[in-house]
């Protein structure tokens, strides 16, 4: 009932059609396609087709502003690769010759086309409909400005790992404020529990204390432990965080640190957090020595006081009578243009992996229980023994890969398992002499000096099997099994079954997505992959942004990563904030949705939907407004709105439908000649 | 104009109940404006005439023509032909013209199922019998309109002027077109452009719908008949009752929601809407409150037809047309692709 007919007859068009060297010109005959569309879409208002070796060239460049000016065009299709790569370039080229930029097309002839097919003919013909789609859109672009916002200097960091510490020095240094939040007692994140740092072996702590202690000391860093992120309104550069001070139960401003409150607290609690299980903490504690900030907090389930009435053993005691029974949680609203979020990882729950029978089998570990056995500072002072606490195993097994490169499990490679493996191995080796196996799928060493520290443990002595492990059991079938822990594989070099008793068994457990990741990921507009990582902008070229302008990602929330590629990307995140910062407004696509309020009848379907909370509901009116400077241009609104009335811009009706229509040109031209209608 | 100087009327019933015409005289007195101020020249329900009589008419001779019903066989198609060319106004009449109605939901179904429901089914003991377009018998040749594979709209045989929505219009949206045709008549009002939906609003039902709405999370839809107490006051989408008003365009006044039955969307879609079903149907979709994905699919379970529930009155307009079934039928495949050729 609606056709429309887009092409005004006064649209002056110009088409450009890239070889990318033989990306594209290796599949599609790009020299007849433009031939093509000069001649074909003439009658649609192109005027000018070339193709060229490299648009995006400042060669290739010129040549669309030179037809600008001596052709007058009005409209430019690019027919190249993906927008998210060269849309930027074609539309700054169109603004220096004087045309609006989103009066260019970029259409993809090279993810879309040339890559992905081997049949010449076909692509080539495939190629000119994906052009005379964009040729069709075109013209229905409107010249558009985009919108400027004030970015505030200041920035929230959500994490107080080693990426979180990284981002925050490295901002504050620069000048500008900082919220460092994280939600445990202390920050340090897993760091903090290592004993040693592959490959140089450095002591962790050493490493990395002096930085908790410059985050702690640093006057542009707001540090706000024991504490989480409740909510994020607003958008980049101006947004508003509701952040929850937990109450520690401890007056900050009296607290010397002194532990004497840890030293008399009579309750002894299993640390599952700091000591993965192994150790002991009190009631009231700091999960370990240096952490910063020094205040401890009550544990308020364990706490004899909150949970019999009585004992008040650490105020009775306090030297400076810091401890505070009545304080309750803070909620504190902050401003900040930018946020990077740094939450770090969770490690897979070994027990689900039944058949290596750790939870079942006592001298079955972890590889985050290893790393507090070997630690000098853990349960054991860095005596790596069995579960007894006292025996030093003779033989050790490491299986790598427990839960990673596993279909029932994680499909992906958790990236530092390899190298903590043969770390572990070279303490095991280094301490205690025992017999070392490593069982492995692949070695895989990449990053700088890695390879080398793996030749090193095989000088060490350690023994690597080539073998994903079947099984690891108690139950003896050959002498020598006996009270052993016998490991079950298939040494694939050696293409035969075999049975290794061993003391210990270390599960390199894979790291995963932190157990409440897609909700914070929510909470701050962003989203995660099928795995759960947090999704970056572009894989390669814009690692540690999202998809969300102002909110940055760091570290191990975007996937598995060692220490120095963290470290890298909370310095990244924290170089793209502050470029932000000191541009003081930030340009947004004007890609956003608007409602016609004619249309809205409030029927309200919309209005749980935004990411972004940019749908505002008119109870007066009972229409539905989006706001533009929060709005992101999804587009799930549009979809979701029953009586069409929102569109988006560059993504209206008529620009979609008529690409549509641009694109099935061929199957126009095939079907059979309409019958004329009798009137 | 006629010997009497009035302007022509006509009226016809083609693939549909004829609830259409009944609404037409509904409208009560002003019916008596009609035949003052227009000669009802063809109108089978109303008066007798024949087919020949409307083929004798000059061309363009019949000011207005109301056409109701889709055409699912070749009589329909014929008569629509011939109305097209002695009408100066054609408007599609209620949903089924419009839109296919319910008797488009037939394009789910190849045309031999169809016959199996009706002549082996429940109603005939004429097993095994089947409707023939010609039968040869002693006195010669019969023959009985062709059986289409699938129903077309008005608009996707001839060309279409006006549509007029409604299962079937309401009478005071009839009454209120009479008026204007008679005002444009006597110059002393505009007609719409070509093409217009009249009789309707331009928003959706909700617009009309007094019911309180809020931000809605639907963790089940349910069947009315399912439901203890119905909230009087508000929405019943919110209430897990799969109501069409949100996607249905306005002029109704939304009865049925008001009344506490949901919308079934007679009305069909909002202006601008390409296709009513994948509206309403994203639309729901939107709104169910499920983490996983069996949440959401029990969620689903609960409305039985889903093409049922959202292209009742509108598939055989929508972009899909039919069902594959009826669609693997090489002519009616031919026929989409004439049609889409025909709307380019």
């Amino acid at each position: 009932m609606t056709q429309h007919n887009g092409h005004t007859g006064q649209e002056r068009i110009g088409v450009y059609v890239c070889h990318c060297g033989s990306n594209i010109a290796g599949t599609i005959d790009v020299e007849a396609v433009a031939l093509w569309a000069a001649e074909h879409l003439n009658h649609r208002g192109v005027v000018v087709a070339r193709d060229y070796k490299f648009m995006c060239s400042s060669l290739g460049q010129e040549l669309i502003e030179k037809d600008i000016q001596e052709l007058g065009l009005t409209r430019v299709v690019v027919a190249a690769c993906s927008p998210h790569l060269h849309e930027q370039t074609f539309r700054i080229a169109c603004q220096r010759a004087g045309l609006n930029p989103y009066l260019c097309e970029l259409v993809s002839i090279r993810e879309q086309a040339s890559w992905v097919h081997t049949d010449k003919k076909a692509a080539t013909e495939k190629a000119k409909a994906i052009i005379s789609g964009g040729v069709e859109r075109v013209v229905w672009h409107a010249p558009l400005e985009p919108l400027r916002v004030p970015i505030h200097p200041a920035t929230l960091v959500v994490g107080g790992g080693i990426a979180g510490i990284q981002a925050a020095l490295e901002i504050a240094d620069a000048g500008f404020p900082v919220y460092l939040v994280e939600r445990e007692p202390s920050i340090g994140g897993h760091m903090a529990q290592f004993d040693k740092t592959f490959p140089t072996m450095d002591c962790a702590a050493c490493i990395l204390t002096p930085r908790m202690v410059s985050v702690g000391t640093h006057p542009n860093i707001t540090l706000l432990t024991w504490s989480e992120v409740m909510e994020v309104q607003g958008y980049v550069g101006n947004f508003t965080v509701t952040i929850r001070k937990k109450a520690r139960y401890i007056k900050e401003d009296l607290c010397t640190g002194c532990g004497i409150c840890q030293e008399k607290c009579p309750k002894k609690v299993i640390d599952e957090v700091f000591e993965a299980g192994l150790g002991y903490r009190k009631a009231v504690y700091t999960p370990f020595p240096q952490a910063v900030p020094k205040y401890p907090v009550i544990d308020r389930e364990n706490c004899t006081y909150f949970q019999k009435g009585t004992c008040r053993a650490c105020e009775k005691l306090c030297p400076t009578e810091a401890i505070d029974f009545e304080q309750t949680d803070e909620l504190l609203t902050v401003q900040v243009g930018n946020i990077i979020l740094a939450t770090g990882f969770d490690i897979l729950d070994a027990r689900r992996i039944g058949q290596y029978g750790y939870g079942r089998l006592a001298n079955v570990f972890t590889s985050l229980e290893f790393e507090r056995l070997s630690n000098a500072a853990g349960p054991t002072n860095g005596q790596i023994v069995l579960r007894d606490g006292v025996t030093q195993p003779q033989t050790v097994g490491i299986i790598h890969c427990a839960g990673s490169r596993d279909r029932n499990f994680n499909n992906y490679c958790s990236a530092i398992c390899c190298m903590q493996s043969l770390k572990f191995a070279h303490l095991v080796r280094e301490r205690t002499g025992a017999t070392v196996y490593n069982f492995y799928i692949d070695i895989r060493t990449t990053a700088k000096a890695y390879d080398e520290f793996y030749q090193r443990v095989l000088d060490d002595g350690a023994i690597l099997i080539r073998g994903r492990v079947a099984e690891v059991t108690d139950a003896a079938r050959l002498p020598g099994e006996e009270g052993k822990l016998i490991i079950q594989v298939e040494d694939t070099l050696a293409g035969k079954q075999r049975r290794i008793p061993v003391d210990m068994v270390v599960l390199s457990v894979g790291l995963e997505p932190r157990h409440d990741a897609k909700e914070v990921a929510h909470r701050f507009g962003i989203s995660c992959s099928a795995d759960g990582w947090i999704i970056e902008k572009h894989p390669k070229l814009d690692p540690v942004a999202t998809m969300t302008e102002g909110v940055f990602v760091a570290g191990c929330a975007q996937g598995p990563k060692d220490i120095p590629s963290t470290v890298a990307q909370g310095a990244a995140a924290a170089a793209r904030v502050l470029a932000r910062i000191q541009q003081h407004e930030i340009a947004l696509e004007p890609v956003r949705a608007s409602v016609d309020e004619s249309k809205c009848s409030g029927c309200r379907i919309c209005n749980g939907l935004c990411p972004f909370n940019a749908i505002i509901f008119h109870e007066d009116r009972m229409v539905t407004e989006i706001n533009p400077a929060l709005c992101q241009g999804c587009g799930t609104c549009v979809a979701a709105c029953p009586a069409g009335a929102i569109s988006g811009t560059v993504f209206s009706n008529e620009q979609v439908l008529a690409q549509i229509e641009g694109l099935l040109l061929d199957v126009a031209r095939r079907a059979p000649a309409p019958e004329p209608a009798p009137v | 104009m006629s010997a009497n100087g009035k302007p022509k009327f006509a009226m016809y019933w083609a693939a549909g109940c004829g609830g259409c015409e009944i609404a037409v005289l509904n409208i009560h007195e002003k019916i008596l404006d009609v035949d003052a101020n227009f000669e009802v020249v063809f109108w089978p329900v109303a008066m007798d005439a024949k087919y020949q009589d409307v083929e004798a008419m000059p061309d363009g001779s019949i000011t207005l023509t109301l056409f109701d019903g889709g055409i699912r066989n070749s009589e329909n198609e014929m008569l629509a032909r011939l109305l097209r060319r002695k009408s100066q106004i054609l408007v599609a009449f209620g949903s089924c013209a419009c839109q296919g109605g319910i008797p488009g939901l037939a394009n789910l179904s190849a045309p031999e199922s169809l016959f199996a429901a009706v002549y082996d089914g429940v109603s005939t003991d004429s097993q095994g019998v089947r409707p023939q377009a010609v039968w040869q018998v002693p006195e010669g040749e019969l023959h009985i309109p062709e059986f289409y594979p699938i129903l077309k709209t008005l608009a996707q045989v001839v060309p279409v002027d006006y549509f007029m929505p409604g299962c079937p219009p309401e009478p005071h949206q009839i009454a209120a077109v009479v008026d204007l045709v008679i005002q444009a008549l006597h110059g002393q009002a505009e007609l719409p452009p070509p093409g217009s939906i009249i009789g309707a609003g331009y928003s959706t039902v909700c617009d009309e719908c007094k019911r309180a709405r809020n931000v809605k999370h639907i963790r089940a839809f349910e069947r009315i008949q399912n439901l203890d107490h119905i909230d009087p006051a508000l929405c019943l989408l919110e209430q897990g009752l799969p109501c069409n008003g949100p996607a249905t365009r306005s002029g109704c006044g939304a009865l049925c929601p008001q009344a506490g039955a949901p919308c079934i969307g007679c009305y069909g879609s909002a202006e601008g809407v390409l296709d009513y079903g994948a509206r309403l149907l994203s639309a729901f979709a939107s709104v169910i409150d499920g983490n996983t994905p069996e949440e959401i699919e029990r969620c689903l379970d609960g409305i039985p037809d889903p093409a049922g529930q959202v292209y009742r009155f509108s598939l055989a307009n929508s972009l899909l047309r039919g069902g594959k079934t009826a669609c693997d039928d090489e002519e009616a495949e031919q026929e989409l692709i004439h049609e889409a050729a025909y709307h380019d």
